[in-house]
């Protein structure tokens, strides 16, 4: 099958269009409990997509800005159809460890990352692979809102698209963005001014129209940095609950600085400190009886 | 293989292709943009080098163009009248530069006449060089009805310099942090003293920089020397006489038949690019070492 | 509040400054404000002075007219500067396709692109270009240049010969082309400069965003970085514009002065800056006061080129308070660089 060609996920997709190896395959380990398929899901015909779930493992990664080390050696699991949640106070490194999934950490000069970093049982840092992909695959939503200011609604959606999709098939475009705009929740806002400029939306739409940039080139993870941070309650709320729908189709990691949100939000929680991993487990564990003395006094708002 | 793992996601040979091909195209356009520079300089140091000579530093064009036959001369009235233009213009230039700078930056007051003055001051980084020359021929020689003179050619290239000291010192005189300004204040100090004492010292490298590379750019120019200071092969201390000048010496020589003299033009052109370069490398190191910008 | 306690000696309260100390301030702030209406005093004068000496030429045919009627001819008094115009516009334009695309691109490597070891070094090399005087230019066009694309010249313009204008003619050594080749050369720095200032400043938001979307470096530099930079290049390209249309000893050098409307790209030409360092030193009379003419045209033809261009660079920098930069150096940096 040519790279360029594959088949939305939001569509029917037959069993036997699937590569062998991208059915959910019974040898995971422990810690990958594909989350079942829910019924009445939002995003129409979604009821096929659950059939493939990815998991992301980190394994002794370390990040570094020249020669100062952000993110010291961690080892951590982020299970397939759930939302994980990475707390810490400012500096930290939670958002240089998350943008190390993506391998958007070496784009700065002079950073670099080490260790392994497993995309279901691909090795991302592994030389052979192509980071380009990799962004494809794992995508990633922003602190601030910013879509392309030049571009129209529609335009920032199909941009990703856009770079794989020839000219012929328009159709197919109108229907992937459609469907992108749907899942993050905007199509009824959005849907009859499609040639505004994108930039012409409230703070709480444009990360939406982010949200749906990243879904319409159909990723496999969701990587989310404070992505709440800039906008108001009501927006916030929006986006929260849109999370709760995507996380079925797939695997969301949110780097947060708002406990309550993680606690709202995610199904796992990490707590991370001086760029190290303190403790990671079900939210609600996490926050009513955390194990490490120093998840206490975070979560407790004894500093940070 | 775990690679064909993200086989959807690949990048096609298309894409990869008009990757490695636009990257490509950028570095080629560079590497031209550079060619001009590399074959300039190449030249100047062949041709002008072999110009160069004892006699050619010191001793005045003698404005004869006969074939072979006795001697060109050399460019020394053109090297002195340069610099004593240019001293004289920026003797002009600089403190009125810097002190409507100074005005905009640390009075400006009332708006409507700050953007105006701004106005104009952008004007005059738009006017063509030749213009500022046959500004001051009407103000100063049609006007006065006298002739050409060395300090008439001044004047015209302080106008050319007058908005690009301005423009850098305005830019250097506004980062200076406003914090600085009211401490001095808050200490009892005079509004002048704080200028000339702290937000001046602290600007001044900074200021350097833009105005070395005026003067820089006035060393080079031709035509607004060409209708008011006039040309003359002789040296002259003389500010109000006719005075030569490296570029409109180059200029000169460049139409003539002769090769001696056109040598000499190369030879010429080699000394005014060396002391420009000269110019702006002291200007680059004074910047380094600016505590502003 | 608490009263200071009073110095002994001084009769005068410690809060008041005696008229004579406060003398250096008012000096100092008349000085400055008198040097800042100097300026506009001196344009407005310079330029009712060379409205006043054209006046004779405007007046002996008419404004129009002597825009555009296409004989300029001292010799039988006739002074039509169509072909000078005509001259200034085709070098001009020469030099904005040959210079902006290269002048951009290069703009685009050195920030995007470019190693960091080297990014130093090019800068320098390229900014240098604006360091070497216009007459320098001239005189390299002339001896140089000219001669070594007369060839390739000659062979454009055989092959295509059925191309008006382009074809089918003897390319002559001082010619349009190399004038509008030389006024591009001249034009790149500070297309390039302004450009690689407006590409410096586009938010790394836009460029993370489509890297993040797993596009290849192009790619992120064709969606996130050349359309936020428009405006800021066609404004950088339009005061290349400016300088070319002035550009006055380089191109006179390399033109020649056949005062003929060219009919040629590789034939000799004239411009309105170029008549005036040839024709003026001689003229007298009603030749005089049209080149004078000459002047006030080239003044108003850059002032809208320059004033236009700096529509386009502050509409660049308000779209970039939109999307959230702020001000900051860089667009000071532009302002110094568009001074420079």
């Amino acid at each position: 099958m040519s790279p360029d060609a594959h088949p939305s996920p939001i569509q029917q997709t037959p069993e036997d269009m699937l590569q062998p190896h991208e059915r959910p395959s019974p040898a995971s380990g422990p810690s990958t409990q594909p989350a079942p398929p829910k019924a009445g899901a939002a995003a129409g015909g979604a009821q096929s997509v659950a059939k493939v779930a990815h998991e992301v493992r980190l394994e002794g990664l370390r990040a570094f800005y020249g020669s100062s080390e952000q993110v010291k050696g961690i080892d951590l699991s982020f299970p397939a159809n759930q939302v994980t949640a990475i707390i810490g106070p400012s500096g930290c490194g939670k958002s240089t460890m998350v943008r190390c999934i993506n391998r958007m950490h070496e784009e700065i000069p002079g950073a670099r990352a080490e260790g392994r970093v497993l995309l279901d049982e691909l090795d991302i840092y592994d030389p052979a692979v192509d980071v380009i992909a990799v962004r494809r695959a794992v995508g990633m939503v922003f602190q601030k809102p910013n879509p392309f200011p030049t571009m129209s609604i529609f335009d920032n959606v199909a941009a990703g698209l856009r770079l794989t999709i020839g000219r012929s098939r328009r159709g197919e475009l109108q229907h992937r963005v459609e469907s992108a705009l749907r899942g993050a929740g905007l199509w009824d806002e959005v849907s009859g001014r499609l040639s505004s400029p994108g930039v012409g939306l409230s703070g709480g739409q444009q990360q939406r129209l982010c949200i749906a940039r990243s879904l319409a080139v159909d990723p496999e993870v969701l990587l989310m940095d404070e992505p709440c941070s800039a906008l108001d309650p009501i927006a916030t709320l929006k986006i929260e609950e849109l999370i709760e729908q995507l996380k079925q189709r797939i695997t969301i990691v949110i780097v947060t600085h708002n406990m309550q949100q993680a606690a709202r939000v995610a199904d796992r929680t990490a707590f991370m400190l001086t760029g190290e991993l303190v403790e990671v487990g079900p939210t609600d564990e996490i926050f009513t009886k955390p194990s490490d003395s120093r998840t206490e006094e975070y979560v407790t708002g004894k500093f940070g | 293989m775990s690679e064909d793992r993200l086989a959807r996601f690949a990048v096609s040979p298309r894409r990869r292709r008009a990757d490695r091909l636009a990257r490509g195209v950028l570095l080629a356009a560079t590497l031209v943009a550079l060619v001009p520079l590399v074959l300039i300089v190449y030249y100047l140091l062949v041709k002008g080098l072999g110009a160069w000579s004892w006699n050619f530093f010191t001793t005045d064009p003698t404005g004869s163009t006969f074939f072979g036959g006795s001697s060109i001369g050399g460019i020394k009235s053109a090297i002195l009248g340069t610099l004593e233009m240019v001293a004289l213009a920026s003797a002009i230039a600089i403190p009125i530069g810097v002190g409507v700078a100074l005005w905009l930056v640390e009075y400006g007051q009332p708006a409507w006449f700050a953007n105006t003055v701004r106005f104009f001051v952008d004007v005059l980084t738009g006017v063509p060089s030749i213009v500022f020359g046959l500004f001051i021929y009407i103000a100063l020689i049609i006007g006065t009805g006298s002739t050409y003179a060395g300090y008439k050619g001044s004047l015209a290239l302080s106008l050319l310099m007058l908005p690009v000291v301005i423009r850098s010192a305005e830019v250097i005189l506004q980062l200076v942090p406003g914090a600085l300004r009211e401490s001095a204040l808050a200490l009892g100090a005079p509004r002048w003293k704080v200028i000339f004492r702290v937000v001046l010292p602290t600007a001044l490298t900074g200021m350097l920089t833009g105005i070395l590379l005026a003067v820089a750019r006035a060393a080079g120019e031709t035509a607004p020397l060409l209708f008011t200071a006039g040309h003359t092969n002789q040296t002259s201390l003389n500010l109000g006489s006719f005075m030569n000048s490296l570029p409109y010496q180059i200029y000169n020589d460049v139409t003539s038949p002769t090769t001696e003299v056109v040598n000499r033009a190369w030879g010429a052109a080699l000394t005014l690019v060396a002391m420009i370069l000269i110019l702006n490398l002291i200007a680059r190191l004074v910047a380094r070492r600016s505590r502003l910008a | 509040m608490e009263a200071a306690s009073a110095p002994t000696g001084g009769e005068r309260s410690l809060l008041e400054r005696s008229p004579l100390a406060r003398l250096p301030d008012r000096a100092l702030k008349y000085g400055l404000t008198a040097l800042a209406a100097l300026i506009l005093v001196l344009i407005v004068y310079f330029f009712v002075r060379l409205f006043g000496e054209a006046r004779p030429a405007f007046a002996a045919a008419g404004i129009f007219n002597f825009v555009f009627d296409n004989n300029w001819d001292p010799s039988a008094g006739q002074f039509g500067a169509l072909p000078l115009l005509i001259g200034t516009l085709i070098t001009s334009a020469l030099a904005l396709v040959m210079g902006v695309p290269i002048a951009v691109a290069t703009a685009v490597y050195l920030t995007e692109l470019c190693p960091r070891r080297l990014l130093a070094p090019l800068t320098v090399l390229v900014e240098l270009l604006a360091a070497v005087p216009s007459v320098v230019y001239g005189l390299w066009g002339i001896f140089f240049l000219a001669p070594k694309l007369q060839p390739a010249e000659q062979w454009v313009a055989d092959r295509l010969s059925f191309i008006p204008f382009i074809g089918g003619g003897i390319v002559t050594i001082p010619n349009c082309f190399i004038a509008g080749l030389i006024l591009a050369i001249m034009i790149l720095p500070i297309v390039s400069a302004i450009a690689r200032e407006v590409m410096s400043t586009v938010p790394s938001d836009h460029k993370e965003a489509a890297l993040g979307l797993g596009a290849t470096r192009w790619e992120m530099i064709r969606i996130a970085i050349i359309p936020y930079c428009r405006p800021g290049i066609v404004g950088g390209a339009m005061l290349g514009l400016g300088r070319a249309i002035g550009e006055t000893i380089a191109v006179t050098i390399v033109i020649g002065d056949s005062p003929t409307l060219a009919h040629h790209l590789f034939g000799q030409g004239y411009t309105l800056a170029a008549v005036l360092a040839n024709e003026f030193g001689e003229a007298t009379g009603l030749h005089r006061s049209a080149l004078f003419a000459c002047a006030l045209v080239l003044f108003v033809l850059t002032l809208l080129v320059n004033a236009i261009a700096r529509l386009f660079v502050l509409r660049a920098a308000r779209g970039r308070s939109r999307g959230g930069a702020s001000e900051g150096p860089a667009d000071l940096g532009i302002a110094a660089a568009v001074g420079a």
